[in-house]
């Protein structure tokens, strides 16, 4: 069994899980590293949660073998395994007060009256729960209830700590919040958090790495910022947020990068290889900009502005190119009231390693 | 203005149960009542009977003991029926409505005959215990409060399952799942987890079959063989054999108002709404 206070660290070899004729999880083959912030990202139906109660225990996979610390759990049952688990509502006991509620897994353990009374003191306290001891779950608000089933499944020092969407029940100051008392308790306990979400934004805030699935697949792996800058396909790219989808054509490597031609123009190309002739140019609204005239250095094309939304800090703007492609732009409000001024044609601007190459067509 | 008009609906589609419970129930109690004060002559005597007749007295013990011991075995058995019904395999399920369904359409007295059958000395159950060599006389199974027992819990079983599935159904798998994923073996989540959360459940079980209990009159007088007498057919021989009106009226009175107190209590810990 797993020694408490550690970290775990858990590798899936070729999970796969059907439902009858329905494939819930293909081929699934992920390490999760000692001590990482992993974030299962994807939409509903997507995996994700099959691949978290496998993870826990609930659920027995069809195919596949997983291994914790080296040692293979894929038969253990869930009360051996020992993982932390806080659930989408959070699945308190409601006849238990706060402090008996987060006694349970150390009762379970017959640790000593004196250890679990130490314990769950320490605990109540670090998640501010003090003075709240003797409350049943029904007489706490929402994220009161959510410190008590984190403080509940971190108590006694699992290996690894599982997150059903969390946070999908609370408003969004709340939900903020709760977010950075999670990192803070990631950092301090140093334990390996497995979390799922289908809200791609506190993925990114979050995670040391994201894992993003789509029907039953696991698409791609990686830090924030390599899976919204270098999505490995269009289900990624889109799904991570707001992209400009370009076609391309005649694409081929020169001088070391790659080159293709979007809208009659030439244009390079940081990211993305292996692929050559028709392909597709995605770029971050945020990383495009209007400029007035064409720079033969810079990449660039013509387009119209159409509509313009004011955000406060910066303003959406939709153009669209002289091909009929529709691009949405997040500039500085200034820019976007003369851009709209204007009428006439502007110039899109980006930076070639801002740029990221796809397959065409593939979704 | 809606709720009110939907509260008069309510009231208009009772009328018709309620004037007929209150013609033919409430006015005659009304007549019980005052029987209890005024025969054989006007008083409190019939309740000072009550509170010094020794064998009126033993006659509630025994009541109040075989309703005990009925309730607890009742609750305990629909339980396990229940956690089947509303837990196991589409099979099991089918099987455990079976067993809940079929005796609630089989009339009282068929139901007690049937126990004679099966209890008596020459019954199923000694025949066999005879064969096989358990037993070399016949078991005293029938004609006393064993014999009660059995054939009372029995028919009170299904109205125990009720609010037992009504609590298990509304309880949440994930606090389930929680327990086990926090360490807990399926046997200690059961009685740390699940039998505590279907508690409400198990109080309103128990009270309806208690109350149940209490009026029962065909199968005491057919398994207890005139030796477990309880309160019903107490009130039985004293109104229809013995001549005895004023203190089978007093016992009556003290019945209902017995099962009034428990089922205020009844509504007090439980919703109605979780009885059906």
């Amino acid at each position: 069994m797993h020694q408490p206070g550690r970290a775990a660290e858990i590798k899936a070899i070729g999970i796969g899980k059907s439902f009858g004729s329905f494939r819930a999880l293909d081929d699934l083959t992920l390490d999760i590293g000692r001590g990482e912030f992993l974030t299962l990202l994807g939409p509903s139906g997507s995996g994700k949660t099959t691949f978290l109660m496998i993870l826990a225990g609930f659920l027995p996979p069809s195919d596949g073998r997983l291994l914790s610390d080296g040692v293979d759990i894929t038969r253990q049952p869930a009360e051996l395994r020992s993982s932390g688990m806080v659930f989408q509502g959070y699945a308190l006991f409601p006849h238990m007060t706060v402090e008996a509620n987060i006694a349970f897994p150390l009762k379970v353990r017959k640790r000593s009256a004196a250890d679990i009374r130490q314990r769950v003191g320490e605990m109540i306290e670090r998640v501010g729960l003090k003075g709240h001891e003797r409350k049943l779950p029904s007489q706490l608000s929402g994220g009161q209830q959510q410190r008590v089933a984190l403080a509940r499944a971190l108590v006694f020092e699992p290996g690894v700590l599982l997150l059903d969407e969390p946070f999908s029940a609370l408003d969004k100051g709340l939900r903020g919040q709760m977010q950075a008392e999670m990192k803070r308790l990631h950092e301090e306990t140093g334990t390996t958090f497995v979390f799922v979400t289908h809200d791609q934004s506190e993925a990114l805030a979050l995670s040391s790495r994201i894992a993003i699935f789509n029907h039953g697949k696991l698409l791609q792996v990686g830090a924030p910022e390599e899976v919204y800058d270098r999505p490995a396909n269009r289900f990624v790219a889109e799904f991570l947020g707001e992209i400009n989808m370009l076609p391309l054509t005649g694409v081929r490597q020169e001088n070391g990068s790659m080159v293709g031609v979007c809208e009659d123009r030439t244009v390079r190309i940081g990211a993305g290889s292996g692929v050559s002739g028709d392909a597709l140019l995605a770029v971050r609204p945020e990383y495009m900009s209007i400029a007035r005239e064409a720079s033969p250095q810079q990449n660039g094309i013509a387009a119209t502005a159409t509509a313009s939304t004011y955000l406060g800090a910066a303003t959406k703007l939709d153009l669209e190119t002289q091909h009929g492609a529709k691009v949405t732009v997040s500039v500085p409000n200034e820019v976007a009231a003369s851009a709209l001024n204007g009428g006439n044609a502007v110039w899109l601007t980006w930076p070639s390693d801002k740029g990221i190459l796809l397959p065409a067509g593939g979704r | 203005m809606r709720h009110l008009s939907n509260r008069t609906g309510a009231a208009l589609l009772m009328a018709p149960l309620l004037l007929f419970l209150a013609l033919s129930y409430a006015w005659p109690f009304l007549g019980v009542v005052k029987w209890s004060f005024t025969l054989p002559e006007p008083g409190l005597g019939q309740y000072g009977v009550l509170l010094t007749d020794p064998l009126v007295q033993s006659v509630f013990i025994r009541t109040l003991r075989i309703c005990a011991v009925v309730t607890a075995a009742s609750v305990i058995c629909a339980y396990a029926i229940t956690f089947v019904w509303v837990r196991g395999t589409p099979t099991q399920r089918m099987l455990a409505e079976f067993c809940i369904l079929v005796p609630f359409w089989i009339s009282v007295l068929t139901r007690a005959f049937g126990w004679v059958a099966l209890l008596s000395n020459r019954g199923l159950i000694n025949t066999w215990l005879q064969a096989i060599g358990v037993t070399s006389e016949p078991l005293a199974l029938v004609r006393n409060e064993f014999g009660v027992i059995v054939g009372m819990t029995h028919f009170l079983i299904p109205f125990a399952v009720f609010p037992l599935a009504s609590a298990m159904r509304s309880l949440d798998d994930r606090v389930l799942l929680a327990a086990r994923g926090l360490g807990a073996s399926g046997t200690r989540t059961f009685w740390t987890v699940f039998v505590p959360m279907t508690a409400s459940g198990i109080i309103g079980a128990a009270l309806i079959v208690f109350v149940f209990a209490l009026g029962f009159f065909v199968t005491p007088a057919i398994l207890g063989g005139g030796r477990s007498v309880m309160v019903a057919e107490l009130v039985y021989l004293r109104i229809f054999q013995s001549p005895d009106w004023g203190l089978g009226a007093a016992i009556s009175v003290v019945l209902v108002l017995f099962v009034a107190a428990l089922m205020a209590l009844l509504f007090r810990y439980v919703r109605p709404r979780q009885m059906v």
